[in-house]
């Protein structure tokens, strides 16, 4: 009878995928923050003389087809690649939670309305969404957080809404009815941090695949315009010359997969210790 | 209410006692189960044997290891389990030999099994023959032209009306005491000589229990074995032939059931049997205080009705609540007994009749008006944890309803509440999953009381605690009664525990109140047919 | 936020006045067996409606003259700002337009392309076969290889399930056009058994199927095993097993069932990975279908062809929501009798 439900265990032994994931996480961070820190090599210097070079010396990951040194635009690709991802998530996430709240919080008839109309939008293929938002504006980075971020709100709000109402209609909260606390009490020691703590854990899991969507519209032409270094730009230039220079796709594709991977180790991480927390 | 110990005495006599009983259908010796994931070890060397016809209870509180043991028997403990034995033989094989293939070949065909809530133990989404059917064709009992009226007899047999409409409906519309049924049938399809119950009654309403009780019992007079799993000794007195108390994966006591249950030895069967709420008369608590009664009751409810949909889930119902007296609200499930809490709460409005406070207005007030007065109304629900803040401490868990104290105070009011419920300062730092369910429970009570409310309604508080926990919650709601002089509102739809508290009784039913009146007069000579059955059913230990 | 709250408060009913407005419109109700049906087709006019509004709201929202947008980068003449004025009705009230508009679409009238000089129904409907080809492909190399990973490996020892979901956490991970280039390097350029483009022959299709396929298996996979491994430990599983079923046997009868539940909640997702992915996949690929009539008019501006694009695929949606919400009701009787 005295076994409780087990608790987290802090001293539980290190998982070597998590701590690999936080450590390359850890890494791009500082790519994206310093890239002249990890080279000093211009990512936009066109060499023609020693186009589609391989990997050797001067040029740890070879040449792409203008001779420009692709570990340099790997390096400085982060920025564009990681960070509209970025800006990506915090928009959705933001203006997701905030719409996601309001429908919660509503009352029964508005509420249903919103929620009925976040589900209408998140059926649509994000990234059919976010090309009409392309469409409209023309390519450019600045246009590709906005689509991308556009594109993923109703899904935030969604979950967001589903769980303001799981809160709701919860155990605890009807108690603090019963203590005869204020409306704007519970719902401020109550209500919202319980639908706030997950949505860190949501942004985590989300950030990778807004990665994804920022290098798959740059890889259809739509991101950050040549010559920028952009991971699904280089991707998309490399497919031409696959067949003779397999190292211009191989470096941006790895660092791609390697980002998304960790970002997704890292948020399953994330999400399993939240629901160890709260049942 | 003797009928099942007639039963027994008429067509099972005791196996010990009878030479013709041949060699044991299952005797296991130093039975070892550990599970090394976990760290567990939930069984530590358990010794048991059952005779061809013979009923054995395994007995003990949540975490004994009883239901470890009994799936162990038919090779089910699961994959992370870890079972050892100096001695296993089953179906006159040695089961310490057994691989995968062996344990299928004995399962169903030599012992069937039986879960606790047929609603999740048959396959929710096949239908009740499908499941019968499944057993015929694995072991190849009957040919296959013959299984559907093989299925049908089955369910006869196990007295299910129309087993023809039966067959081809879903767990989900049966009804709880069918669905069992249904369940019982699929465990004997394949006729075993050995049926392991493990609690087959514990989610089921007290009239169903009784009659599945007689079910099993007519098995057993059949000459089938038995092996019955539960935490309630006086649920497997009118079955068994021999009773095994387990205790933290041990057996601490065995022998035969009438010994056990009336001559107890360990001091852990005496604190079990001394725990049971019991409902028989002659068992009766007088706290009411004198001098509350003149004064009115503090809360009251008139002609209370509440529909959803079509369907009354309460139905004119009245009750008056004194100060410092219990009114205990007996139901089984689908009374009305939680909307009625719910009213009594003002957390939900009636469509007909009122709730008071004090003689004045409660469930006619406005919200906002009726804030203020909330604290004076307070509520112990059945499962605490889900009325915890996921997030908190045990100390802001207390100190929640404090919010008028200044900061410094309120801690040291958590502390103080903490001790009045039994529980050590230290706790406040803890969180709620940390606990156990009793401590939990305390919790709730410490917490409920923050408020000195006039009222405390309690929901269930302790259907989901062991019975020596039960024992001691309910001993505490007693004490602060007393002390306080609380008026309490007590609903269960256990008849024991209900009657170990309450001062005035109201039975209800289908929404409805059918007999209402003082506790010892209920009990003793209940007027309505209802409650005479429903006290009928209740298990009891022998006298 | 506080503005926002309910009359009530957060829970049930609390205030007295009066019953609640669903116990008021109970009455209303259609009969039960008519429920079910009205409201799925209720819900499927909404999203169509939903998604052709927002494809309007889009050229509303977009900043500029909506003439200007809906010519694109293509032929600006006087003729065509004049046919565009008078099929948009631009010279009529607002109200007037979007009602003519939702009319227009209500015949099945996607609209004409001012630059192909087309109209959009056309253009789409030429393109049409190949996307649907590949599409279901994808799904069936998605759906016929999460099931067997899934049934192989569920409950399983630890190994072969590490490494199976090693292999989804890539494959979720990794973009279709990375899968997709990779397959192109070993199958097409190094081995040379597969076609590097085009979609003339039945072999080009298999690298473009698996690249949209992996992912969606990925994440199947994963929700298929996590539902098999919880069914596994219901109560129901143990009595089947304590009827003496093997433990294949349980997965295949019981289990299975429970665990495309909450898979087939997924479809939506699913529907949308796969018409967007096969945007990117026909551009990898050089196939001629959708998507890349889409590439096409998003980098022309040509906004009736993605206005178009957008309401079709809120179409497709709708209809493969319907049809798995009838297989959800096949699979848990309890939805049925409700």
């Amino acid at each position: 009878m005295a076994v409780a439900a087990p608790a987290l265990r802090p001293g539980a032994r290190p998982r070597p995928g998590l701590v690999l994931a936080l450590l390359v996480l850890a890494v791009l961070v500082v790519v994206v923050a310093a890239p002249g820190l990890v080279t000093r090599v211009d990512p936009l210097a066109a060499d023609p003389l020693r186009a589609l070079a391989p990997p050797g010396a001067g040029h740890p990951l070879g040449t792409d087809h203008l001779g420009r040194d692709v570990f340099a635009r790997v390096v400085y690709g982060a920025r564009h690649s990681l960070g509209i991802g970025v800006l990506a998530t915090a928009l959705a996430v933001g203006a997701g939670a905030l719409l996601g709240l309001a429908a919660g919080l509503a009352t029964r008839l508005a509420g249903e309305a919103l929620a009925r109309l976040f589900d209408v939008l998140s059926s649509f293929p994000e990234l059919l969404l976010a090309l009409l938002v392309i469409a409209i504006t023309g390519p450019g980075t600045w246009n590709v957080v906005a689509a991308i971020g556009i594109a993923q709100i109703p899904t935030y709000a969604r979950v967001v809404r589903a769980q303001t109402f799981v809160v709701r209609r919860s155990g605890y909260v009807e108690q603090a009815v019963t203590f005869g606390h204020s409306r704007a009490r519970v719902v401020a020691r109550h209500v919202l941090p319980n639908v706030v703590g997950p949505v860190p854990v949501l942004a985590t899991m989300g950030l990778g695949q807004a990665v994804i969507a920022t290098s798959g519209l740059s890889f259809l032409g739509m991101g950050p315009q040549p010559p920028a270094p952009e991971w699904g730009t280089m991707l998309a230039e490399s497919r031409d010359y696959l067949r003779v220079a397999s190292w211009v796709a191989f470096s941006p594709g790895v660092a791609l997969t390697l980002s998304v991977v960790c970002l997704t180790v890292a948020g399953r991480h994330l999400q399993r210790r939240f629901e160890g927390r709260t049942p | 209410m003797t009928e099942l110990a007639i039963t027994r005495a008429d067509s099972a006599p005791d196996p010990a006692s009878n030479p013709a009983a041949g060699p044991p259908l299952v005797a296991v010796e130093d039975l070892r189960v550990s599970f090394p994931a976990a760290g567990v070890e939930a069984v530590r060397g358990l010794s048991l044997s059952i005779a061809p016809g013979e009923c054995v209870a395994l007995v003990g509180e949540s975490g004994s290891g009883k239901s470890v043991t009994a799936r162990a028997l038919i090779g089910l403990a699961g994959s992370g389990a870890h079972v050892r034995a100096s001695a296993f033989r089953a179906g006159g094989e040695d089961a310490l030999t057994f691989g995968p293939r062996e344990w299928r070949r004995l399962r169903g065909r030599f012992a069937g099994l039986v879960l606790q809530d047929a609603l999740v133990s048959l396959d929710p989404l096949r239908t009740v023959g499908a499941e019968i059917t499944e057993v015929l064709a694995e072991h190849d009992v009957v040919p296959r032209p013959a299984r559907p009226e093989r299925v049908r007899a089955l369910l006869e047999a196990v007295g299910v009306p129309d087993p023809e409409v039966r067959v081809r409906q879903h767990p989900h519309q049966l009804s709880g005491g069918l669905r069992q049924r249904a369940l019982i049938a699929s465990a004997i399809a394949a006729e075993p000589e050995l049926i392991i119950a493990d609690e087959p009654t514990t989610a089921l309403d007290v009239t169903v229990q009784a009659q599945i009780l007689r079910l099993l019992a007519d098995r057993k007079a059949a000459g089938t074995a038995l092996l019955m799993i539960s935490h309630d000794l006086a649920v497997v007195a009118a079955v068994a032939d021999r009773v095994l108390v387990m205790k933290d994966g041990l057996v601490v006591e065995e022998g035969p059931a009438r010994e056990v249950l009336t001559a107890p030895r360990h001091d852990y069967t005496r604190a079990l049997l001394a725990a049971v709420p019991s409902a028989s008369p002659g068992h009766r608590r007088s706290a009411r205080s004198p001098g509350a009664a003149p004064r009115g009751p503090v809360l009251a409810g008139t002609g209370l009705s509440v529909a959803y949909g079509s369907r009354r889930a309460v139905d004119d119902v009245s009750f008056r609540l004194h100060a410092g007296e219990t009114l205990g609200v007996v139901g089984e499930s689908g009374s009305g007994k939680t909307t009625l809490a719910r009213l009594a709460l003002g957390l939900l409005a009636p469509d007909a009749g009122e709730v008071t406070l004090r003689g004045g207005p409660w469930s006619a007030l406005p919200e906002r008006r009726r804030r203020p007065l909330r604290p004076a109304v307070q509520v112990i629900a059945q499962n605490p944890l889900d009325s915890f803040d996921p997030r908190h401490t045990v100390g802001r868990l207390v100190a929640d309803p404090l919010s008028a104290l200044p900061k410094r105070r309120r801690r040291e009011r958590a502390a103080e509440l903490l001790g009045r419920v039994g529980l050590p300062p230290e706790l406040l730092g803890r969180r709620p999953r940390e606990l156990s369910g009793g401590q939990r429970q305390r919790v709730a009570i410490a917490r409920a009381l923050a408020s000195r409310p006039e009222v405390l309604i309690c929901d269930e508080p302790v259907s989901a605690l062991d019975v020596s926990i039960q024992a001691q919650v309910l001993d505490l709601l007693a004490e602060i009664q007393a002390e306080d002089g609380t008026a309490l509102l007590f609903i269960s739809h256990d008849l024991g525990v209900v009657r170990h508290l309450s001062d005035r009784v109201m039975v209800m039913k289908d929404g409805r109140v059918v007999e209402e009146g003082d506790a010892g007069e209920v009990f003793h000579h209940p007027r309505h047919p209802y409650t005479r059955e429903l006290l009928a059913a209740v298990p009891r230990l022998p006298e | 936020m506080t503005a926002a709250l309910p009359a009530r408060p957060p829970t049930t009913p609390t205030s007295a006045a009066r019953p609640p407005v669903r116990r008021r419109l109970a009455a209303l109700r259609a009969p039960a067996w008519l429920g079910a049906p009205v409201r799925r087709l209720v819900s499927a006019v909404a999203v169509l409606w939903a998604a052709a509004t927002t494809a309007y709201a889009a050229l509303l929202l977009a900043p500029g003259d909506t003439v200007d947008i809906l010519v694109g980068d293509g032929a600006d003449t006087p003729e065509i700002r004049a046919q565009i004025v008078a099929e948009w009705g631009l010279d009529r009230p607002e109200a007037v337009r979007y009602l003519s508009y939702l009319g227009r679409l209500l015949h099945g009238d996607l609209g004409r392309s001012y630059q192909l000089q087309r109209d959009v129904g056309e253009v789409l409907a030429g393109q049409v076969g190949p996307t649907v080809r590949l599409t279901l492909a994808a799904a069936a190399v998605g759906v016929v290889l999460a099931l067997v990973l899934a049934v192989a490996t569920a409950g399983r020892s630890v190994w072969p399930r590490r490494i199976v979901s090693a292999a989804e956490l890539v494959a979720v991970s990794v973009p279709q056009f990375v899968i997709g280039i990779v397959l192109l390097f070993v199958f097409s350029f190094s081995l040379g058994w597969f076609p590097v483009s085009g979609a003339a022959d039945p072999q080009a299709l298999v690298l473009p199927a698996l690249a949209l396929g992996l992912p969606v298996a990925g994440v199947l996979g994963q929700v298929l095993r996590e539902g098999l491994e919880r069914a596994l430990e219901q109560p129901f599983a143990v009595t089947a097993r304590s009827r003496g079923l093997s433990e294949r046997a349980v997965v295949a009868r019981h289990a299975l069932r429970h665990a495309l539940l909450p898979a087939v909640t997924l479809t939506g997702w699913f529907t949308g990975v796969l018409l967007g992915g096969a945007v990117i996949t026909e551009a990898l690929f050089g196939r001629p279908g959708l998507g890349r009539v889409t590439m096409q008019a998003v980098s022309a501006k040509d906004m009736p062809v993605v206005m178009a694009v957008v309401i079709l695929s809120a179409a497709v949606y709708v209809t493969i929501s319907a049809l798995l919400d009838l297989a959800y009701r096949l699979i848990d009787p309890r939805l049925r009798s409700v």
